[in-house]
């Protein structure tokens, strides 16, 4: 039974559903209480849960951030909101030097369970201190799970099997897609956190991706298919641990392979899966792997500019093209 | 105050001050590497805190923790194991000197960010009161710590929120080489605590009765549901910095005439019938058994080395 909502609203129900479910679970951040949230997805759970598990935080990064770790080590299953991740630097100390680390340095006494929310992504016109696409970052720090979701489906799903990880499992949200609708289906089984999802089958090249790039990749897919090229898209649902069985395979079934990614290109998780493919597949390929990355720069406010900036569909076309006439 | 106590007091830090020198022979014997950042000088302050705690309070503490650590009652085997990064250490060899956790003495580490604790420390403090428990959570740093952000984000959040936190600072007036005066605008560290509408005292942190004292009201107030204390503690620290540091930065005269202050030597002044012999011998044999228990320790196979970094791991 799947009912069509928005991906605002496939994670405001499941934030409720499992703080229904779950006493030791509430939620923290800056605006998440009185103001219903800066991205509104917390709007109504402050009336319902209250202010104790609803709680509304001072603009301070990383005291509430380590604050969730700190709950998280005492019973709680926290759920920390960081406005976007360019605000997250603020928590990094925290992220990368506690929540990432306890578990290993403590010789495995002290889990994290800690989930942290985040949103994500450039479009919007919010210029260089609001615009970046830093998940890669993250994704590069052992004790973290990177999780992005892309569809209302995995919006929803994320949230319940983030919270049921026992250790620190970001989640980051394309604020674009926060108006998006798609249809939910609440019976399912979740897809597990690590798995990679094939949205589009394809014969003759692989669109890697993950995040609102899912979107544009499939638009470039139809696009290359009234010229009769058939790609395949996959969306990486998780940074880290990526899937790396389900990016092999379909390398092995296209032999053509390119990763769109609204993160820059130098040391990024584009890179790395580039290089993986590289050390797991290489000889399945017919071509060089391509790349549609974000421009190097800061984000730009310009529209023009911005929208030069970030990867888009005429980019994915025109890669898969180039691709293609690879021999 | 009755002798036994006193004798307990004496004691305790008597095995922390002979334990650490241990630890810089075994350094210099290359049994132990990385860090060692010694207490020795400021064993009043762990041993003070920890009398006033209960076995379900928690504590996070700093790099500098050997004091706290032993006084909480993690085996020194254990501790010594941990030095020399043995298996049976209590973080498994994983942390060394700056990073032992004990889940059982709920210690939750040893902390090599300064302030970096703080936060943390306020989020255990939240869960303890979201669960209507009646805990304590202890953070232990050094003034240096005052002068980071995430210090004033956690006094913050503790007196907005009310929690049953208590935040020790041990002041030992330098942060590394720092001397307190070059670091802060303000260098009375309780008056800056005290603009959080935190209750802070400045206590005598040489005095291990002063800081049993002040340790046990606060920590009555906190179990009151009144709120967070901060304690700055008085202190110095009588050795270096670290093991490669060479003290260009303060005089021997000073570091002289703090040891006139000496927490061990105070203590006996007050209570001479204190038997110092046994504690001597006591602390040597403890200590013997320590080095022999971590030289006996074994490697963690090279297999594990990824073990721990995800739970699910950590289970295999």
């Amino acid at each position: 039974m799947s009912t069509v909502i928005t991906y605002r609203e496939a994670i405001r129900q499941a934030l409720r559903e499992t703080m229904e479910r779950d006493e030791r679970v509430f939620l923290m951040g800056e605006d998440v209480g009185r103001y219903g949230g800066s991205f509104a997805v917390s709007m109504g759970l402050l009336e319902q849960f209250g202010s104790e598990r609803i709680i509304d935080t001072p603009l301070s990064e990383s005291a509430f951030t380590g604050a969730g770790i700190g709950a998280a080590l005492n019973g709680m299953r926290p759920i920390v909101e960081i406005m976007t991740v360019n605000f997250s630097l603020l928590a990094l100390d925290q992220i990368m030097n506690n929540a990432a680390t306890l578990l290993h340095m403590s010789g495995g006494q002290f889990n994290v369970p800690l989930v942290i929310r985040m949103a994500t992504g450039g479009g919007k016109q919010l210029a260089a201190q609001h615009s970046h696409s830093l998940e890669g970052w993250f994704a590069h720090i052992p004790g973290l799970k990177v999780l992005t979701p892309a569809t209302v489906q995995d919006a929803y799903e994320m949230v319940g099997l983030a919270l049921a990880d026992p250790d620190p499992v970001l989640i980051f949200e394309n604020s674009l897609l926060y108006n998006s609708k798609g249809s939910l289906d609440t019976t399912s089984i979740p897809l597990a956190i690590g798995k990679a999802k094939v949205h589009r089958e394809g014969k003759d090249l692989s669109i890697l991706t993950y995040g609102i790039s899912v979107f544009k990749a499939l638009e470039a897919a139809e696009m290359l298919a009234s010229e009769g090229i058939e790609a395949e898209v996959i969306d990486l649902r998780s940074l880290r641990p990526l899937d790396d069985e389900a990016i092999m395979a379909t390398v092995r079934k296209t032999h053509r392979v390119m990763i769109v990614d609204e993160g820059w290109k130098s040391g990024s998780i584009s890179a790395e899966i580039m290089a993986r493919i590289n050390e797991q597949a290489f000889f399945e390929l017919d071509a060089p792997m391509g790349r549609v990355c974000s421009a190097e720069v800061p984000f730009p406010y310009a529209k023009h500019l911005e929208d030069a900036a970030l990867p888009q569909p005429d980019k994915i076309v025109a890669m898969a093209r180039k691709l293609m006439e690879e021999s | 105050m009755d002798l036994t106590l006193a004798e307990n007091f004496y004691r305790q830090m008597l095995l922390i001050r002979r334990f650490e020198e241990k630890c810089v022979e075994m350094y210099s014997k290359e049994k132990i590497r990385g860090f060692l950042h010694l207490t020795i000088g400021e064993e009043a302050v762990g041993v003070g805190v920890m009398h006033a705690l209960t076995p379900e309070d928690a504590i996070l503490a700093t790099y500098r923790e050997h004091g706290q650590a032993l006084a909480r009652g993690i085996h020194p085997n254990r501790i010594m194991a941990e030095m020399y990064g043995k298996v049976e250490g209590c973080s498994r060899g994983r942390g060394g000197s700056m990073h032992l956790f004990d889940a059982a003495t709920r210690f939750y580490g040893g902390s090599a960010i300064v302030a970096g604790a703080l936060p943390v420390a306020v989020g255990m403090a939240l869960a303890d009161k979201m669960m209507k428990r009646k805990r304590v959570t202890v953070c232990f740093f050094g003034d240096g710590a005052v002068a980071e952000g995430e210090f004033h984000e956690s006094l913050n959040l503790a007196a907005l929120w009310h929690l049953p936190i208590l935040f020790v600072c041990e002041n030992n007036r330098y942060a590394m080489g720092t001397a307190i005066e070059f670091s802060h605008s303000e260098t009375n560290l309780a008056k800056k605590a005290s603009c959080y509408r935190i209750e802070s005292h400045q206590v005598d942190g040489m005095d291990v009765e002063a800081v049993a004292e002040a340790a046990q009201n606060a920590a009555e107030s906190i179990r009151a549901g009144k709120g967070p204390v901060f304690l700055e503690c008085l202190t110095y620290r009588f050795r270096a910095h670290s093991m490669f540091d060479a003290e260009l930065y303060r005089s021997k005269s000073e570091v002289e005439e703090w040891k006139k202050k000496d927490p061990l030597l105070l203590l006996y002044q007050r209570y001479p019938s204190i038997d110092i012999d046994k504690y001597e011998s006591e602390a040597a044999y403890i200590i013997n058994e320590a080095v022999n228990f971590a030289d006996n320790g074994t490697w963690e196979p090279i297999e594990d080395l990824t073990r721990f970094v995800y739970t699910q791991e950590a289970a295999q």
